[in-house]
């Protein structure tokens, strides 16, 4: 079955963002995770799962119902994010989008969805997404601040292009084969606002995902040793593609910068003309007719630079964040594997610790402690094997993690390459083709003008 | 919907069909016909132009090249300059089929400035045409300011052998010996022109000045034409100002592009399969960043259209100020004439018409003697009819003027408006241009973004 794509992302109702909102300051960096919750996850066994999805890769795998080659003919789940609202509170200012989700899906109780989210909530659902799915690519979100080359935080512009960011977030998860499994997905769509904000306490906690974080810094600095081949590779592209596509960026809004500089010298150029006509007899409809012309490129000028802002900016916007993902998504793969083969010496470690004749010393301290030295041993040896069972079945569950996080990243580089391909193609293309309509509707009307005035 | 080929082959076989129309020329690259002349001083049977006597009918003339010279000046200082090959040949010659070498001579600016300046004094009821500009101006950041660049040289060139078209072309400058002299000796022509005194016949500013301001009748015409040139000189001075700013935007945002170029061109060797796509999008970016150049200096050659005028606009009022001066002097000349027979009269009858001081002096020191009275009486015949002479004269003068001056101010405003009417057709022509290869540049973008 094929459905037209994506829902068209504009607002159902007028905007309800009133005219000046520059006065009052947007919640911009609020960080609802700093309680400290109850519900503290053990993660001794590595894994980074919210407690209520299945803990294994395979069984969560077979619970999503996807296909290989996902795209088009298998959506079943449409999202739009629209109808930006100004929320006032006593504490604080900020805005919500409606977030309307239509589906065929049977996880899902109903057919149809209608909730609002903030910005922050987007936050947390990326942030899940990436707990519970460390090698898998997440689509970006827009950043939290404004970068240069914005102007005004708070005017229409930013909010609509943010929207349209937070909208094509989404529905990548959409297609995403695994991440539109995410429960926390599932409740991002469809919980009520206080449904959702009670479902964010439950989880991992800071102080847990604190401890994962110095876990995964220490396996950063013990680097990883035997990276595979084909992951230095990704590794490498990445870092060209994030120079390439950062230049990109910075070409693509200078161009936007000086076609407004050559539109403002236009508007004034136009009336000269006009001006002059005023003072000539038979020069003067020719003269008014290059008014015209200059006016009318004027015009054309204004919605380039505009398709411009609205097409081109934002993608290459996007992919810049997009090669900050990738680079953190290796990282996180490259952990991964660190810890599994810091896990091996350590058993490496205790073998060789194990295996060796008892030392003097254990002899000469158990004889100290007035224990049996032939016992001590015996206890020493118990002991260890001990350890080194767990750490072999730990190790098994780590060879497990790192092979499933190297075939999901493995998978998803592809389709991330294939996104890429089809989103910048399709940009460019469609400026491409919008310079052509410039220039061809210009010709026309300079081509109707001489006609005239001859 | 025509096609974008469609009407442009359309629109080029119209300016053709215009341009046989008009007649236009080879000689004259910046249209610089003389084509509706109505009256000659001399030669009142002149209508065809093809029978005129102008001097461009009888000698082609070019100003072919330009070349760097190092001298001494006036304070005995190192310096360099250019001069311009002038050379001419005659028509007749080429005409039989023979192909005579032309007659060649160097000329520098400053002496195409003194020709001119020779030419206002002579013929002040002329619009004489303007030189190129002494100095760049309306110059964008591409553009440079220095006479000694290259670009500006040639410019000049092109400039200063349309102003020798012009004059040459024109009915009454012609046929001015020292114009002749000019294009065909080159050594003693200063010596030559300075020897006609033209220097010491020029109007002072002055003079000229106050004329303007106490002038009480001048004509009708003469005033608006004043006016006019004044405007023209603000609207045209404006216009090139904004064009400059404007060309100088439109080069910053062809050259960005070409920054495409180069990242797509790395880029493409990253990638396998958009590689091809995006190296050939990079080379069409390139072209395009480098289109730009041709563009903008065809843009110069309209600008330097616009500029002429600029500079006529000057001229113009020029020919409105010197009418003002001979109207003034005539004003003069007529009221010096009348208070002198006033004072004829108060001495024949003894009566003092109006206060004097001669009258004051008369009451209180008494009054002269009968042949004091009498010399004061022939004397003051004397210059009544002197003064009768000096305002018959001037009568003629000013209306001379003003019938020459008429006739050639009408024949520049017909020029005018012709030139500038083809100068604003070729630039619209220029943005179509602009705009094909635009469609090219994107088109052939598209395709390679296709293949990507």
């Amino acid at each position: 079955m094929s459905r037209t794509i994506d829902a068209v992302v504009s607002p159902t109702q007028t905007n309800t963002i009133p005219a000046d909102i520059s006065g009052q300051m947007l919640d911009l960096d609020e960080d609802d995770d700093l309680e400290v919750f109850s519900k503290d996850l053990t993660l001794a066994d590595g894994n980074m799962f919210n407690a209520s999805m299945p803990t294994s890769p395979g069984s969560m795998v077979n619970q999503c119902k996807f296909e290989e080659d996902e795209e088009s003919d298998s959506k079943d789940i449409f999202i739009t994010v629209d109808n930006p609202e100004s929320h006032v509170t006593a504490i604080e200012t900020f805005i919500t989008y409606r977030v309307l989700t239509k589906t065929t899906r049977s996880e899902f109780d109903n057919s149809e969805y209608e909730v609002r989210r903030r910005y922050q909530d987007f936050l947390w659902l990326k942030g899940k997404l990436e707990d519970a799915h460390s090698t898998l690519i997440v689509h970006p979100l827009p950043e939290k601040f404004v970068v240069k080359g914005m102007v005004e935080r708070f005017n229409g512009d930013f909010i609509e292009t943010r929207r349209k960011a937070l909208h094509k977030f989404l529905n990548r998860i959409a297609d995403h084969p695994i991440l539109s499994c995410s429960e926390d997905f599932k409740v991002f769509l469809s919980a009520q606002a206080w449904e959702l904000t009670t479902y964010k306490k439950q989880g991992p906690g800071f102080l847990s995902r604190m401890g994962e974080t110095v876990r995964a810094v220490a396996n950063s600095v013990r680097g990883v040793k035997n990276r595979p081949e084909e992951f230095t590779a990704i590794q490498e592209y990445v870092e060209d593609f994030s120079n390439k596509i950062g230049s990109l960026d910075k070409v693509t809004q200078r161009i936007v910068k000086e076609q407004k500089e050559y539109l403002e010298e236009l508007k004034e150029y136009g009336p000269t003309y006009t001006l002059w006509s005023g003072s000539e007899e038979e020069l003067a409809e020719q003269l008014k007719g290059v008014a015209g012309c200059i006016e009318r490129c004027c015009k054309e000028t204004e919605e380039q630079v505009g398709h411009l802002s609205d097409t081109l900016v934002p993608v290459l916007h996007e992919y810049v964040l997009c090669a900050e993902t990738l680079k953190a998504v290796l990282r996180r793969r490259d952990n991964i594997q660190a810890e599994f083969e810091a896990k091996n010496e350590a058993l490496a470690t205790k073998k060789v610790d194990r295996d060796a004749e008892s030392s003097d010393l254990g002899f000469v301290w158990g004889s100290l402690l007035g224990k049996n030295p032939e016992e001590a041993r015996h206890q020493r040896q118990e002991r260890l094997d001990g350890e080194i069972e767990e750490l072999k079945e730990e190790i098994d569950k780590l060879e497990d993690r790192v092979e499933w996080a190297n075939n999901a990243l493995k998978g998803d580089w592809g389709r991330w390459q294939r996104s890429m391909r089809g989103d910048l193609k399709s940009a460019f293309l469609s400026t491409a083709e919008k310079n052509v309509d410039y220039y061809e509707k210009y010709f026309i009307f300079i081509h109707t003008q001489i006609t005239v005035s001859l | 919907m025509l096609s974008v080929s469609c009407l442009s082959a359309l629109l080029l076989h119209t300016l053709e069909r215009r341009m046989a129309d008009a007649g236009n020329k080879e000689s004259a690259p910046i249209g610089g016909d003389e084509f509706t002349n109505t009256e000659l001083e001399n030669n009142k049977n002149n209508t065809m132009v093809e029978e005129g006597s102008t001097l461009l009918r009888r000698m082609e003339i070019s100003v072919a090249e330009a070349e760097k010279r190092t001298g001494k000046n006036t304070v005995n200082m190192q310096e360099i300059f250019t001069v311009y090959l002038i050379e001419t040949r005659p028509i007749d010659a080429i005409t039989e089929g023979h192909n005579p070498a032309p007659d060649s001579l160097w000329r520098r600016y400053s002496e195409f400035e003194i020709l001119r300046n020779y030419l206002l004094v002579t013929y002040p009821f002329i619009v004489v045409p303007p030189l190129p500009e002494k100095r760049a101006e309306f110059v964008w950041h591409k553009l440079s300011a220095d006479n000694m660049d290259p670009d500006f040289v040639e410019r000049r060139r092109v400039g200063l052998e349309n102003f020798l078209l012009r004059v040459a072309s024109h009915s009454v400058l012609s046929n001015d010996k020292i114009l002749y002299h000019f294009l065909t000796e080159e050594h003693r022509w200063k010596e030559v022109v300075y020897e006609t005194g033209f220097q010491a016949k020029a109007d002072s500013r002055i003079k000229a000045l106050s004329a303007t301001f106490r002038v009480k009748n001048p004509d009708k015409r003469f005033t608006e034409m004043k006016h006019y040139s004044d405007e023209l000189q603000s609207l045209t001075s404006q216009l090139l100002r904004v064009r400059a700013r404007v060309a100088d935007r439109l080069y910053g945002v062809y050259k960005v592009h070409g920054n495409y170029g180069r990242v797509f061109s790395e880029w493409s060797a990253l990638e396998k399969e958009m590689g091809d796509g995006l190296q050939s999008a990079g080379h069409h970016m390139d072209a395009y960043a480098a289109s730009v150049d041709d563009m903008l200096e065809e843009e110069e050659h309209y600008a330097d259209q616009l500029k002429e005028y600029l500079f006529y606009a000057e001229a113009l009022r020029a020919v409105c100020r010197k009418h003002e001066l001979t109207q003034y002097e005539l004003e003069t000349a007529s009221s010096d004439l009348i208070s002198k027979k006033q004072q004829r009269e108060e001495l024949a009858t003894g009566m003092v018409r109006t206060f004097s001081f001669k009258g004051m002096t008369n009451k209180l020191f008494g009054q002269e003697t009968p042949e004091q009275r009498e010399a004061k009486l022939s004397l003051l015949e004397e210059q009544i009819v002197q003064g009768e002479e000096t305002v018959t004269e001037k009568t003629v003068e000013c209306e001379e003027y003003v019938k020459g001056a008429w006739v050639d101010m009408q024949r520049f405003k017909e020029q005018k408006d012709r030139d500038l009417r083809e100068a604003l057709i070729g630039y619209a022509v220029m943005q179509i241009s602009m705009c094909k290869k635009g469609i090219q540049v994107w088109t052939n973008a598209k395709e390679c973004f296709h293949k990507m």
